[in-house]
This record gives C-alpha cells, sequence and structure tokens, in this order.
C-alpha cells in the first residue's frame, strides 16, 4: 500500500530524523556532558602540536575525563547560596501566574464558547491582537506604573505582567476545549431551573476538568518560560529573582563556572521537563486542536 | 440615575445574554486593559517628551517630534531596520521550511512516532533563556563543541569565536532562534498533516502519483492555511525576540545584533532615556502593523486571483 516505504527511504526517513532531533537535543546534550566536566578539562583546548591539524581522537577527548563526576551538581549549592531560592521563585511565580490567569481565563474562555453576544468577534480579535505586543515594548510605561503601586522589587512585579500575557493564549486554548461540550447538557441544567453560575459551577467545570488541565499546563509552561525580561527589568532583589534571571548573574562572574552553570540550569528545568513528559500527550493533542479544522 | 439602570436594563434575552457573557470576560478585559492599553498609550504619549530617570514620575516636558526625527534621521537607524527585517525573514524561512521538513517526517508511518515527535519539543518547553545559556557554551570560541568541530573537520586552523564578530554573531543568534522557534511550527504543521482527508491521497496513490507529486500537490495546498498563519504569528515574535539576542550578545559586537527591540530596550533601559525608548517602541508597533497588514492584503489578493487557500477564516 501507498504508506509502506522500500528500505532505502526508511533509511532516508529514519537519518533525516536523526539529524533533526540531533539538532534539537545537542545544547541539552552538550549541557549535560559540561556539568559533568571539572572546570580543568572544561577549560583545555584539544591539545593540537604547533603546525598541525586537530584530529579526530583530539576532538573526541573534549568529551571525555576520566575525572568527570556529579561534583558540579554539588558545588553549584555552595558557589550561589542562593540557588534553592531561585529554584523555588521559578516554581512559585509559574504557579502563582498560572492560579491568577486561570481566574481570568476561566470565566472569559466560558463566554466566548457559549454565548452569542454583541461585540464577541472584535473583543476576541482584540484579545488576540495582544499577541503582536512583546513585553519589551511596554516596559516603561509598566515599569512606571509597578512603581507607582510600589511592586517593584516583589513578586507582584513579576506575577502581573506574565499574567495579562497569557491571558489571551489561555482564552484562545480553553475556548476550544469548551466548545466541545455539548450545549444540551446545560439545557437540561436550565430546565430543571439551575441559574447561569450554578450550571457553569456544577455541570460544566467538572466536564471541562480535562481541558482545564491541559490549558493550566500549558500556561504553567509559558509561565516558565517566560521569566526573564519581567525579572531583570523589575526586580533587582535576588530573595526573589527566579531561577534564569539567576543564572543569568553567572556569567558577570570573573571566570564563568560553566560545569555549575550547566548543571544549575539542568535542575532548574527539571520540573517543565517532568510535567511535559506525563502530559506530552494531552499536551500536543490539546495545544494544537485549533490547528485542524473538524 | 434610575433611568440610567433602566437604560441598561436588559430587555430581551439577546440582552441578557450579552451582558452576562460581558461579566465573564469584563475581568480578562480589565486585566488586558490596565497591562497592555492604558501603557500602550502611555508609550506612545511619552515618545513625545524627554523623560527620563528623573522625569519618569511627572515633569518630563514635550518636545514634540524631537525624538521621532533624532531616531529615525539617526545614522544606525536604517541598518538596525534593515537587520530587524532580515533577521525576521531570514529566521521565519528557515523556521517555517525546517518545521515543513520535521512535520513530514514525524507524519510518516514509522515506528515510535510519539518518541520522536516527544523529542522535538524540549527547545520550545524549556525557558528560552536557559536554551540560550546552552548555546553560550557551545558557541565558546576556544572550548566550545562547534569552534572545535569545525577546526576537526578542517574548516577553520584554529578556534574561532562565533559571537566575537558581527557576521557570525548574527548568524549563530539566528540558528539559536530557528532552534526555539522549529519544535512548535513543526507541531503545527504535524497537526495539520494528519488532519488532510486521507482519501485524497489514496485516489492520487491510485493515479499513480509520486511521493513528492502527492507533497506539493495535495499537503502542501492543504496546510496552506497553516502555514500561512503560523508564517505571520512566527514573524511577529520573532521581530519582537529579545531574549535570544540579549543573552548570547547583548546586540553586540559593534552593534551588529542589534534589531529594533534590543536598540529599545538599550535606550530606555540602559540609558534611561525614556521618551527616547519610548519613541522606539512606537516605531516596533507601527512597523509591525504595517508589516501585518501588508502581508494580509497581499495574501487576500493572491487567494482572489488564484483561489488559493490562504488565513483561516
Amino acid at each position: 500500500m501507498m504508506d509502506k516505504y522500500t528500505f532505502l527511504q526508511k533509511i532516508g526517513i529514519y537519518s533525516s530524523l536523526a539529524l533533526f532531533i540531533l539538532f534539537m537535543l545537542l545544547p541539552f546534550v552538550e549541557m549535560f556532558i559540561a556539568s559533568l566536566r571539572p572546570l580543568t578539562h572544561l577549560f583545555s583546548r584539544p591539545d593540537v602540536p604547533v603546525g598541525e591539524t586537530m584530529t579526530f581522537m583530539d576532538f573526541m577527548s573534549r568529551f571525555y575525563s576520566d575525572k568527570m563526576s556529579f561534583q558540579a551538581y554539588r558545588d553549584m549549592w555552595v558557589t550561589v547560596p542562593q540557588l534553592p531560592r531561585y529554584i523555588f521563585n521559578s516554581v512559585f511565580l509559574s504557579t502563582a501566574v498560572t492560579f491568577f490567569s486561570m481566574c481570568f481565563i476561566v470565566p472569559a474562555a466560558y463566554a466566548y464558547a457559549r454565548f452569542d453576544f454583541r461585540g464577541k468577534t472584535i473583543s476576541l480579535t482584540l484579545f488576540l491582537a495582544v499577541n503582536m505586543f512583546s513585553g519589551a515594548v511596554l516596559l516603561i510605561p509598566l515599569y512606571k506604573l509597578l512603581r507607582v503601586y510600589g511592586l517593584l522589587n516583589t513578586y507582584w512585579a513579576m506575577i502581573i505582567p506574565g499574567v495579562a500575557f497569557l491571558i489571551p493564549t489561555g482564552i484562545w486554548l480553553l475556548k476550544s476545549f469548551l466548545e466541545k461540550i455539548p450545549y444540551e447538557l446545560e439545557e437540561a441544567a436550565f430546565v430543571d431551573g439551575a441559574s447561569r453560575l450554578y450550571t457553569l459551577r456544577r455541570v460544566i467545570l467538572p466536564l471541562a476538568v480535562p481541558g482545564l488541565i491541559v490549558v493550566g499546563v500549558a500556561m504553567f509552561i509559558g509561565a516558565y518560560a517566560q521569566q526573564f525580561l519581567f525579572a531583570i527589568t523589575f526586580n533587582q532583589d535576588r530573595d526573589y529573582m527566579p531561577l534564569p534571571a539567576g543564572i543569568f548573574e553567572f556569567i558577570g562572574y570573573q571566570d564563568v563556572l560553566w560545569n555549575e552553570m550547566m548543571a544549575a540550569s539542568l535542575v532548574g528545568i527539571l520540573p517543565v521537563l517532568l510535567i511535559f513528559l506525563f502530559m506530552q500527550k494531552h499536551l500536543i493533542a490539546g495545544l494544537t486542536s485549533g490547528a485542524v479544522k473538524e | 440615575m434610575s433611568s440610567l439602570i433602566q437604560m441598561l436594563k436588559p430587555k430581551t434575552k439577546a440582552q441578557t445574554t450579552t451582558l452576562f457573557a460581558w461579566a465573564l470576560i469584563a475581568p480578562a478585559a480589565l486585566v488586558m486593559f490596565w497591562i497592555v492599553v492604558w501603557p500602550l498609550y502611555e508609550t506612545f504619549r511619552l515618545s513625545f517628551t524627554n523623560s527620563n530617570l528623573g522625569t519618569l514620575m511627572g515633569g518630563a516636558e514635550y518636545i514634540g517630534w524631537e525624538n521621532y526625527e533624532k531616531a529615525i534621521g539617526g545614522r544606525k537607524f536604517p541598518s538596525i531596520v534593515t537587520r530587524t527585517f532580515y533577521w525576521m525573514f531570514l529566521s521565519v524561512g528557515l523556521k517555517i521550511v525546517l518545521g515543513l521538513i520535521g512535520a513530514s517526517l514525524l507524519a510518516s508511518n514509522i515506528r515510535a512516532r510519539g518518541v520522536f515527535r516527544a523529542l522535538v519539543m524540549p527547545p520550545w518547553i524549556v525557558p528560552i533563556a536557559i536554551g540560550c545559556f546552552g548555546w553560550l557554551w557551545l558557541y565558546n570560541g576556544h572550548f566550545g563543541l562547534i569552534s572545535n568541530f569545525i577546526e576537526m573537520v578542517g574548516i577553520t586552523d584554529g578556534p574561532f569565536s562565533f559571537l566575537a564578530y558581527k557576521q557570525s554573531a548574527f548568524y549563530s543568534a539566528v540558528v539559536t532562534d530557528v532552534w526555539i522557534g522549529t519544535p512548535m511550527v513543526t507541531l503545527f504543521f504535524l497537526a495539520a498533516i494528519q488532519g488532510v482527508p486521507r482519501d485524497l491521497y489514496e485516489a492520487a496513490y491510485v493515479d499513480g502519483a509520486s511521493r513528492w507529486y502527492r507533497f506539493r500537490r495535495i499537503t502542501l495546498p492543504q496546510i496552506m492555511p497553516t502555514i500561512v498563519s503560523m508564517a505571520l504569528l512566527s514573524a511577529i515574535w520573532t521581530f519582537n525576540s529579545f531574549e535570544i539576542i540579549w543573552i548570547l550578545t547583548e546586540g553586540g559586537p559593534r552593534g551588529g545584533t542589534t534589531t529594533l527591540i534590543i536598540d529599545t530596550f538599550k535606550t530606555a533601559i540602559f540609558s534611561y532615556k525614556f521618551g527616547a525608548g519610548a519613541t522606539r517602541a512606537v516605531l516596533v508597533v507601527l512597523i509591525l502593523g504595517v508589516f501585518s497588514l501588508i502581508y494580509l492584503t497581499v495574501l487576500d489578493k493572491l487567494n482572489k486571483r488564484y483561489g488559493y487557500s490562504g488565513v483561516q477564516k
């Protein structure tokens, strides 16, 4: 049949896929190897005598040293005493952003999924148009705004803009989930005399749980990924710094401790990677549902 | 007052629905107004002032179009705009091409498709900043993997610091941007490809159409709406992309990677010239707006002329 491949085609597909995935994963692999290598090995170029070219074996020697260890994963807590705090901040900020953004997303997405009303299309378009503005464009007034409310150098300085920039995408995603819940269920509740709010709470929400989880996880990952720009502009206090901003300070050190920096980075992405691993099937299906016409 | 309440009171069922719907949307809309719309207006206002660190909270003077004259008339401005567009077109083009290749590969009928699909995702899932730290090490001149590799292969004689020269720093940043943006594009293209009705392929297969022909004549036209909308979205994000360039080069060396967004950030946050920074921010919004408008208009024209599928309705 048409889905069968010849042996050569198979080799072609697998090797191209391997190349593609190598490109996607290379930085992580190299980060991991770097985190295992002691600094002296990290900062030794493969020995090439003057006048000779680097050989394959010289090149390979950069990947291995007999002193490789997980030492960097122990030392980094000493070099950067605030590291646990950074990781906590990252997780805490993402959780808070997810919580608050969901509070705004759920009612709005419900309204867009269920009702026909005046100004529906135009307001939805306006929400999505927000995607056109990056945070960088609005930094100055946001800085002023946060300063007026005395929120600079607090968690709020990163939570508030984080929430705002996730709301449009969240509404869009959740809307497509809610549209799949049959309307008859609501009508039945109405006939039984339930109020709109009661219906939303007792009939729709329980049915929407899978969608809510997917959107919530997407928001968490999004919030985790965003923690840089707002963190370096609105917050100078190390106590509230999320991990990416904290690690960025590493680079300012006299000698960059690459192995510890990479170790800290890898530990820092563990939370999102784990969540992604468990959720990836639902997540991918949920995120792309808008791309497919039914 | 009572007449106002009387006026707002819903009279028909449709009005009740509208009122209820807006009540549900209001909280989200208010947040957006507070954090996006008002700051946008404020940026616009600031762009006509000489606001700086001392006068941020008030007291800045209106100086008319001076900021705009200085920004647009600036010696570096044309090259920054050209660079920004080059950065956008190159990066988005590569993302679309790589995304198409990746999606086609992942859509093929092979074993362990799910595993491969999951392995493509990490650059998108992981915080952008942390991915960039990895690339920073990869691009390292003396000890980085890529420098060592090209020396071993014989492309260079010695170590090469990718981020130290204007040209190479620019293309290095493009590669990193493509790396971060490709997974999402791939994923959406994959979903679109899987949504193409199978009987189209079967009919073509029966008629003896080759794989390449089927891709060109069935897959591509069918997923064109997704390609077109992803390209626009991706273009906007790439145009606005800040973290990648900032972490890799901070816009250097000698301005070689300074795009409009980086220039905005440098002027506003690093030099505390809030008025001049706001002017650049307004220019970013205007340029992007005009670009999107042209894109959509041209698309519409093409649709009408060729009946090709365009943006999803």
